[in-house]
């Protein structure tokens, strides 16, 4: 309850609301940007109502423009802006350069490392490890530790994306054939929506993740799950659902830790249960939701790469009781 | 001499007339390549008795066949090129030259090259090595695999074909297979063609 709590009105993706220092770095940018900009604003629209007023009165007092003494005068002013341009200007290019200067390395404190390789129209993430065994992939949601720094190893498999979650750092593209990496920190526990940021196809914008920010030992109890193996059920419909996983389609492109589904294609399921969302935060993870993805995902997001299964309604009914015992 | 600038005109409008509804028709046609049909449930075949090869008794029987349901879509063609590395045909196949599985890029197949003919074999499988991946694979996906395959032997409509595909070309130094045709004759020596 009190996660609930804690996570209400922070699922947003705002790049004014910080929740950590590299996302606090790019809001305090984006104020300055926004304080200098609008007293340009004000300033040139000032002028204009002073000039124009002025103009006015002259006219009602019947004065006539000296213009010997006008031409010095507009020089004097053309001057003034165009130094007050190039100086703001130049405060823009110092202040942007030395944010760049401020995000881009990564801190030396040793930080966790994740691998996000972007998919038409998903995220899959892998956790590395020292070992092999402790080494595990899930898809569409990232979990992180409160105050540590998270390097994150990017690739694609396809096109161009882009990775983004407002509220914790910039963004970094994700191109096919060329690691890039990218860093934040997250400061305030909380869940937090990122959005693929560069336009990569049909459902581009179903294409969404959500970032868990959880204390350390939230974190650690949710590592250790993730590195199991999934559950075998004893219950017997579980145990047709996975039967019907297992001999139908499913098992050609997903893969499920513990049992001889091992295709990469699609997002790995071995834990399905326990993430929030589906089809890249299109949809809530129930069994409503599922049953919907499942039977027809073209009406969902068409164009994506999971194909209609037209299965028993018996079947159905097996396999969702087996994924959702997938915790 | 001068030539009065009104004479030649009706004939020049005509023409342009004609290039242009020429050029409209050839660009409506363009279209359907393009087509993507993401919600539809093409229909599976019934198998058929077909022989095309002479390693069973009995004359060839081969008879006209319906087209594929994806032969002509582009989209349809490069989707099942991509469930062709997905689902591992190129273990066998290799992107169509061939390894243990027979080669994809002739269109002279054991089990006929027809778009039924070839979902037939991916759906029941056939002897020798290629298995069966009825339930396996959905039906669309299937006749996407089908578009694919004939698309390597230059079967379908050249308008729907990769023109960038990296893999084995049907004549050495053809920049694409956009430029391949049906081949005259057979690469292989006859022996060859027997598994």
């Amino acid at each position: 309850m009190m996660l609930v709590d804690g996570l209400r009105g922070a699922l947003n993706q705002s790049a004014l609301e910080p929740a950590g220092p590299q996302a606090a770095t790019v809001a305090h940018l984006w104020w300055f940007a926004f304080i200098v900009a609008s007293a340009v604003y004000l300033a040139t629209m000032g002028a204009l109502w002073w000039a124009a007023r002025r103009a006015r009165r002259r006219e009602e007092r019947g004065e006539v423009l000296d213009e010997a003494l006008a031409e010095p005068r507009m020089t004097r002013g053309v001057t003034w802006a165009t130094a007050a341009t190039i100086v703001i200007l130049l405060v823009f290019l110092v202040t942007d350069l030395s944010v760049g200067r401020t995000l881009s390395p990564v801190p030396s404190k040793r930080p966790l490392t994740i691998e996000v390789t972007g998919h038409q129209w998903w995220w899959e993430v892998a956790y590395a490890d020292t070992s092999p065994h402790g080494r595990f992939t899930t898809a569409n949601e990232i979990h992180v530790p409160t105050g540590r720094p998270v390097l994150f190893v990017l690739n694609s498999q396809d096109v161009i994306h882009s990775i983004w979650v407002p509220n914790l750092a910039g963004k970094k593209d994700l191109i096919p054939g060329y690691t890039q990496s990218w860093w934040f920190q997250a400061d305030t526990a909380g869940l937090y929506r990122g959005q693929c940021a560069e336009f990569c196809g049909l459902q581009h914008a179903k294409m969404a993740f959500q970032v868990v920010a959880e204390s350390p030992d939230r974190f650690a109890r949710w590592v250790s799950l993730q590195q199991q193996p999934a559950m075998s059920s004893t219950d017997s419909t579980a145990s047709r659902g996975r039967e019907v996983f297992l001999t139908g389609p499913c098992a050609m492109c997903h893969s499920i830790e513990g049992t001889s589904a091992g295709s990469h294609a699609g997002p790995d399921l071995t834990h399905l249960a326990s993430r929030r969302t589906i089809a890249a935060g299109t949809l809530p993870n129930t069994r409503g939701a599922l049953a919907g993805w499942i039977v027809d995902p073209q009406r969902i997001k068409p164009g994506a790469n999971m194909p209609p299964n037209q299965l028993e309604p018996k079947d159905l009914d097996a396999l969702l009781t087996y994924l959702q015992s997938l915790k | 001499m001068r030539t009065t600038p009104t004479a030649p005109r009706p004939a020049v409008r005509r023409l342009a007339f004609g290039i242009g509804t020429i050029a409209l028709l050839a660009t409506l046609a363009a279209c359907n390549r393009e087509q993507r049909r993401f919600r539809e449930s093409p229909p599976s075949t019934s198998p058929s008795a077909v022989r095309v090869s002479a390693l069973q008794p009995g004359t060839v029987q081969d008879t006209a066949h319906a087209p594929g349901p994806y032969d002509d879509v582009a989209y349809h063609v490069s989707e099942g090129q991509r469930l062709f590395g997905w689902y591992n045909c190129a273990g066998c196949h290799a992107n169509g030259g061939g390894g243990m599985g027979p080669p994809l890029m002739d269109e002279k197949w054991i089990y006929g090259s027809a778009p039924e003919q070839i979902f037939n074999t991916i759906v029941q499988g056939r002897p020798n090595g290629m298995p069966s991946f009825a339930g396996k694979i959905p039906t669309p996906q299937v006749w996407e695999l089908v578009a694919y395959v004939r698309s390597l032997s230059a079967q379908n409509s050249t308008g729907a074909r990769s023109a960038r595909s990296d893999h084995m070309m049907m004549y050495p130094g053809s920049g694409s297979l956009q430029d391949a045709t049906t081949p005259v004759k057979s690469f292989h020596p006859p022996a060859a063609e027997m598994p």
